[in-house]
């Protein structure tokens, strides 16, 4: 059952690497911390992504991929729009379901379990946080958007929900400016404090790997790098795949990087190998160095 | 209804995985596979809603399945469908030679609905025009409002307005020694019919994509020549579905009828005679009839045709619709 | 707007312009303006015999005279059962088709017996309600029996206006919570429902309206000619205010003539009142916004 308790305790397999922040939420002052564990090559990834097409219908979108992501790594994925990177993202977490035909062809393994093998995938929604490119504040009070996903498995504690939103949203920088109104419609903030509060929302499911799609398409300069300073604490506790089109925030936050172009994995590296020039493809140079694209 | 449990895995790499973080996946294991209250309720919700859903299908059947059961076997057995066409004289009643002949009955439907087309799809479609593509802001919230206040009014009190303002008007300006008629009743349920079919055509006409209007203006067309050239042929097919569907709409309207049109079996030759309509002809004379009786089962047979014929105004409206669609 | 053409042509142009909107404006007013003499007709030719007598009382004197109090209660008492059978089967089939359903033909099938359902002649509505309900399942003639006919002869109100507001909720809400982990029913019950109440309200009101003057279907499954007492239960008969005004205009002689006016009043009142009420509610949700 993904009960309280079983929502709320984290992978067992994680516990070797750091032990002393067993449960993220409870340590908020890791946000300002240096990311100490890095990813090393030799662990179990998070994600292995082999082989997956994804077409809609007879148009595909993505050929052939594949690549792992490691624990408590940064995985940027960087590439023009139409590379396929959104379409793969929803394969990740097995929303395909709900776009009329889409097909995923391959093997996407999540912590060692093939992803359409969950018999609950609601458990495995649950433990992949998505942002949207586009922030999307449910119309609901900052404090629902927040404490909903932990109502729904099951937390009805008062003053635990209290906790976690309290935390989520002081990771997500976004507490000090919406503590005072809590209850004002999370839909109606601006678009910098939802994309935000999305995070907020996505932390608040205590996930293990972190999707990013483009997230700073809609927020402003400041509040991207103050985001950027979010994920970098963040890198302790989960996964996170980075989907950007700005190359340098790539450049920034990225432990390795994939470029994709048309549908296509051209290249997965160490991004300072991919950005010093080290590759094995001439196009990973030349969109790096912003010559197209 | 696939879910998202069924969809099928790609065999290449199956199982390759588990083999790979053996130990990883058991401690997964739990919540991977655990069914949780709310996967059940979810599931339960799919259902139900699902039965919802279908339920719409399964009244219509049973409208159909209990109209026919009750009437069909009259029309297998005893009902002479050659009669039933061709022969004006509706006598369900007489003791001696009980005729069951609709033509004059149809013909008093046909009449009616008629006229009240007639009156109604010239108004209907001028006014949807108006609303659509010449009023704006307020004026035209202000009209649709009314539009739709003009469609809620019960069928019951319209008979009545043709009852007892209709009747003595037309009694007067015509000079005519009944006012419950064709005219009387066409009038009506034009009035009736318009609202619905204006509200439709409207729909119609805003489906029409704001490109089409303006390209054609950017050629120098006028606000009209715009209207008649490019967004009238663009809404033609939801046009003749607003058209259809008021049809649909005054063939089977009852109460208005019944009280508007002087009710007396008849073939009209003009606008002033009275006649009476399938639908009347039910309301009127299913409370006077034993249950099972011929006449009973009779007017189950008017049943299933006004159901058949409405029917297939529906499916007629919703293809010209469809067709719209698909272009 | 070719300004170095012929002016005189555009003159001429702008010239039928006007006559055309013209036109149509006087269409649009021929269409409304005599419904709405006639209303005005009504409220004056009614307006002497409204009291509270005349809503609190039942008729009398074989109802030339007196009050419309059992046919009052009657109507509330068909629409109250029509709803509460209609709104819960409706409510489910708009989330079924807006939340569930994909493109496929059951789908089309589904949507056509909603088209088709709206449009069966009350009449025949009327004839499966005395073949089912009546004589089949035994209910006889009934409150139960005319309330479960006008509910499925209204079920496409609810089913169209339910699906219309939740189809106003936006798909990106209800990916985000999806991507929560949140169940389909989950989503659905803390942010699509929500959000579409006062639209589903909208249409609940409406349907109460479309109930309360309905005629054909409720005059051989439940509702009665002449009942001086008041219904006790969902298996009594009763009057209505609709039939009440077929019955005294023209079953009943020597009715004095502003009765029916007022019977006429009372009953397009309410139904004017309801969708004044919907419609009044749909501007103001139109209005505040929430996204």
């Amino acid at each position: 059952m993904v009960s309280d308790s079983g929502h709320l305790s984290r992978f067992g397999h994680q516990d070797n690497r750091k032990s002393p922040q067993k449960n993220g939420l409870t340590d908020a002052g890791a946000v300002g911390t240096p990311p100490e564990p890095r990813p090393v090559a030799g662990d179990p990834p998070k994600l292995v992504v082999r082989n997956v097409s994804i077409s809609y219908g007879k148009k595909m979108v993505l050929r052939d991929v594949s690549f792992e992501v490691r624990q408590n790594e940064i995985f940027g994925i960087i590439g023009p729009s139409g590379s396929g990177k959104t379409s793969l993202l929803r394969a990740l977490n097995r929303m395909d379901f709900f776009v009329p035909g889409m097909s995923v062809q391959g093997s996407i393994l999540f912590g060692g379990r093939e992803v359409r093998m969950w018999r609950n995938v609601y458990a495995l929604r649950r433990k992949i946080g998505v942002v949207f490119p586009l922030p999307v504040g449910l119309p609901l009070s900052v404090y629902d958007n927040v404490s909903l996903a932990p109502r729904l498995s099951g937390v009805r504690d008062p003053r635990r929900l209290d906790e976690i939103v309290e935390r989520c949203l002081q990771r997500a920088a976004l507490w000090d400016e919406v503590k005072d109104r809590l209850n004002s419609l999370g839909s109606l903030l601006s678009g910098g404090q939802q994309q935000r509060l999305t995070i907020a929302r996505a932390l608040s499911q205590e996930p293990d790997l972190l999707l990013l799609d483009e997230f700073s398409i809609a927020v402003d300069p400041v509040t991207t790098m103050r985001i950027e300073d979010v994920l970098q604490g963040l890198r302790q506790e989960m996964s996170i795949i980075l989907v950007t089109n700005l190359v340098q925030q790539a450049r920034r936050l990225a432990d390795r990087t994939a470029f994709f172009l048309m549908g296509e994995c051209v290249e997965v590296g160490d991004t300072e190998a991919i950005f010093s020039g080290d590759v094995k493809d001439p196009r990973t140079r030349a969109y790096v160095e912003g010559r197209f694209g | 209804m696939g879910s998202p449990e069924s969809a099928e895995v790609a065999g290449a790499v199956e199982g390759a995985g588990v083999a790979e973080g053996a130990g990883v996946a058991a401690s997964f294991a739990e919540d991977a596979d655990a069914r949780t209250m709310a996967w059940y309720v979810d599931k339960g919700v799919e259902i139900l809603v699902f039965i919802g859903g279908v339920s719409a299908i399964i009244f219509i059947f049973g409208i159909f399945g209990f109209v026919m059961k009750e009437g069909a076997g009259f029309i297998a057995g005893s009902l002479d469908l050659g009669e039933f066409f061709t022969s004006p004289r509706w006598a369900p009643t007489s003791s001696y030679n009980p005729t069951y002949g609709a033509l004059a009955l149809i013909a008093g439907t046909a009449s009616v609905t008629g006229l009240a087309m007639l009156l109604a799809v010239p108004f209907s479609l001028g006014t949807a025009i108006y609303i659509a593509e010449f009023a704006t802001g307020r004026i035209r919230e202000i009209l649709k409002v009314l539009v739709e206040l003009l469609a809620a009014i019960p069928s019951v009190v319209w008979g009545f307005i043709g009852l007892s303002i209709m009747n003595p008007l037309i009694i007067d300006l015509f000079n005519v020694p009944v006012g419950l008629s064709v005219l009387n009743s066409g009038i009506i349920l034009g009035l009736m019919a318009a609202p619905i079919m204006t509200t439709i055509a409207e729909d119609a006409l805003k489906a029409v994509p704001d490109t089409y209007r303006e390209a054609a203006e950017a050629l120098g067309a006028t606000r009209w020549q715009v209207v008649f050239r490019v967004v009238l042929p663009a809404a033609k097919n939801g046009l003749v579905a607003a058209v259809l569907l008021g049809v649909g709409r005054g063939f089977g309207e009852t109460m208005a009828v019944l009280m508007a049109s002087g009710h007396s079996i008849n073939i009209p030759t003009s606008v002033f005679d009275s006649v009476r309509a399938l639908t009347a002809t039910i309301a009127a004379e299913l409370g006077e009839t034993a249950v099972g009786s011929d006449h009973y089962k009779a007017l189950f047979a008017l049943g299933i045709f006004l159901f058949l014929v409405t029917f297939i105004i529906n499916l007629t409206a919703d293809l010209v619709i469809r067709g719209v669609r698909k272009r | 707007m070719a300004g170095f053409e012929a002016s005189a042509l555009n003159r001429r142009d702008q010239k039928v312009e006007r006559l055309i909107r013209w036109l149509f404006l006087l269409m649009t007013l021929l269409l409304i303006l005599p419904v709405f003499v006639i209303l005005i007709f009504l409220v004056i030719k009614g307006w002497p015999v409204m009291s509270m007598e005349f809503l609190f009382t039942e008729p009398s004197n074989g109802m030339t005279a007196g009050g419309i109090f059992p046919a009052l209660v009657g109507t509330v008492w068909l629409v109250a059962v029509a709803l509460l059978f209609s709104v819960p089967i409706g409510v489910a089939a708009a989330i079924y088709l807006s939340e569930y359903a994909s493109d496929n033909w059951l789908t089309r099938v589904i949507n056509l017996a909603i088209i088709n359902l709206a449009g069966v002649p009350s009449i025949v509505h009327a004839l499966f309600g005395v073949g089912a309900f009546v004589l089949f399942f035994g209910f006889g003639t009934s409150i139960l029996a005319a309330s479960l006919t006008l509910g499925i002869m209204t079920l496409p109100v609810v089913i169209v206006s339910t699906r219309e507001a939740l189809q106003a909720v936006p798909m990106a809400f209800r990916e985000a919570c999806w991507n929560m982990g949140a169940t389909r029913w989950q989503t659905i019950r803390h942010v699509v429902l929500p959000n579409a109440l006062s639209g589903i309200l909208t249409g609940i009101i409406l349907e109460v309206s479309r109930t309360a003057g309905e005629t054909a279907p409720i005059m051989f499954t439940g509702a009665a000619f002449f009942l001086p007492f008041l219904p006790q239960g969902v298996f009594d008969e009763t009057m209505a205010l609709s039939l009440h005004l077929f019955v005294i205009s023209t079953q009943v002689p020597n009715v004095p003539e502003a009765l029916p006016y007022g019977v006429a009043l009372v009953l397009i009142g309410i139904v004017l009142a309801m969708n004044s009420l919907s419609i009044a509610f749909r501007t103001v949700l139109r209005r505040r916004k929430k996204w």
